[in-house]
């Protein structure tokens, strides 16, 4: 438990690093999955690699446990907009309804690109093949 | 502590309210509570605990006058495990690599198409409405996980507190919207939905997704992280042009 956590925590370490030392416009614990996914890989080719955390499935149930409860970690944020009840009431109601707006628009524009471009590749393997 | 015991009750108060202890009670409690409503309505829409915990804690500080940064305090050992929960998701997308490599080109696409939109989108609504430009600019990051977001509304020298705000906002309207609206439209697709529910709503809306489908989990993972590099970059350049 303590290893495994040892190294999500060292692969956020090794992201916040690399970001900030070249000034990457990406945040540090997304390089941190990336260099975790390249581990988790990694270990299925190499042996040496297959010990401790990686090995014994501590790292996948340590990141089970985190992710069971990921709404729990935004609210501390979430609870931050007590301090700009004066910008609700002057202008919640508008910004309310185009964040809802812009939802609804970007949820739909998104799947159904998604969908679209997936049915596509789908129809040209189709004919390709 | 034998200060607070002569000191009463309100003694006791000051104390405490100054110890990380009891802001972190607070916030677990009241969470514990709102999933626990979450999971008995079977994970209602309007039922997110996120949602309910912020406004519950928000009047609970506002009874007892307690000032934000002093409430952080406690909550930020909550607030930190955010970065890790972040590398944590390689995880569930190591073990559903398959059905992502299989989905490489519609993600590229959707992400690209999705992030210009939820921008576009949000700054061209904004300015219709006669926000102030501070506002606006504070609010076309508002698709990305909280800690881009912020980042991203400093370099454009909007008050990243608001966008923190238009974020968590954001979230909790999408991960309550996105299921009933899949439904209408009769996607069944919970690669598309999920990817749909990450790109707009960010965590919690990738929170929202795990509780539906862990496919769906999954892409709306993937979804957050493409969408915060694509946001990250296409902002600047986005508001010059939106903002002349």
């Amino acid at each position: 438990m303590i290893a495994s956590l040892g190294l999500i925590l060292l692969c956020q370490l090794f992201g916040e690093i690399v970001v900030r030392s070249i000034g990457a416009p990406i945040p540090g614990p997304v390089v941190g999955l990336i260099v975790l996914l390249l581990l988790l890989q990694g270990r299925d080719r190499v042996g040496l690699l297959r010990r401790g955390p990686l090995g014994d499935g501590g790292v996948e149930r340590a990141a089970s446990g985190m992710l069971a409860h990921l709404s729990l970690l935004f609210v501390p944020a979430g609870v931050g907009v007590v301090q700009h009840l004066d910008l609700v009431s002057s202008h919640g109601i508008a910004i309310f309804v185009i964040l809802a707006l812009s939802a609804v628009v970007t949820l739909v524009v998104t799947a159904a690109a998604f969908i679209i471009t997936s049915r596509l590749l789908d129809r040209w393997r189709g004919t390709s093949s | 502590m034998s200060g607070t015991a002569s000191g009463g009750p309100f003694a006791l108060w000051v104390y405490l309210s100054q110890t990380p202890l009891l802001w972190l009670t607070v916030t677990l409690l009241v969470y514990a509570a709102a999933d626990a409503v979450s999971a008995a309505t079977n994970r209602h829409p309007l039922a997110n605990p996120v949602l309910h915990s912020v406004w519950v804690i928000g009047v609970i500080l506002l009874l007892t006058g307690t000032p934000y940064p002093e409430y952080f305090n406690g909550a930020q050992f909550v607030h930190f495990v955010l970065g890790p929960a972040t590398v944590a998701l390689a995880v569930p997308l190591y073990e559903n690599r398959k059905v992502v490599l299989s989905a490489v080109v519609p993600m590229a696409v959707a992400v690209l198409v999705g992030g210009v939109t939820a921008i576009v989108s949000i700054v061209v609504m904004a300015r219709l409405v006669g926000l102030p430009t501070n506002v606006v600019l504070a609010l076309a990051p508002k698709s990305v996980t909280a800690g881009v977001a912020m980042g991203i509304s400093e370099s454009l020298g909007a008050d990243p507190s608001i966008t923190a705000v238009c974020v968590m906002l954001t979230g909790i309207m999408g991960a309550i919207i996105v299921t009933p609206l899949m439904n209408r439209l009769r996607i069944t697709d919970f690669r598309a939905r999920g990817f749909a529910a990450g790109l707009t709503a960010h965590g919690i809306g990738t929170a929202r997704a795990f509780q539906v489908d862990t496919v769906a989990g999954v892409f709306a993972g993937v979804a957050m992280s493409l969408n915060a590099l694509v946001t990250s970059l296409i902002v600047p350049v986005a508001v010059t042009l939106l903002m002349r």
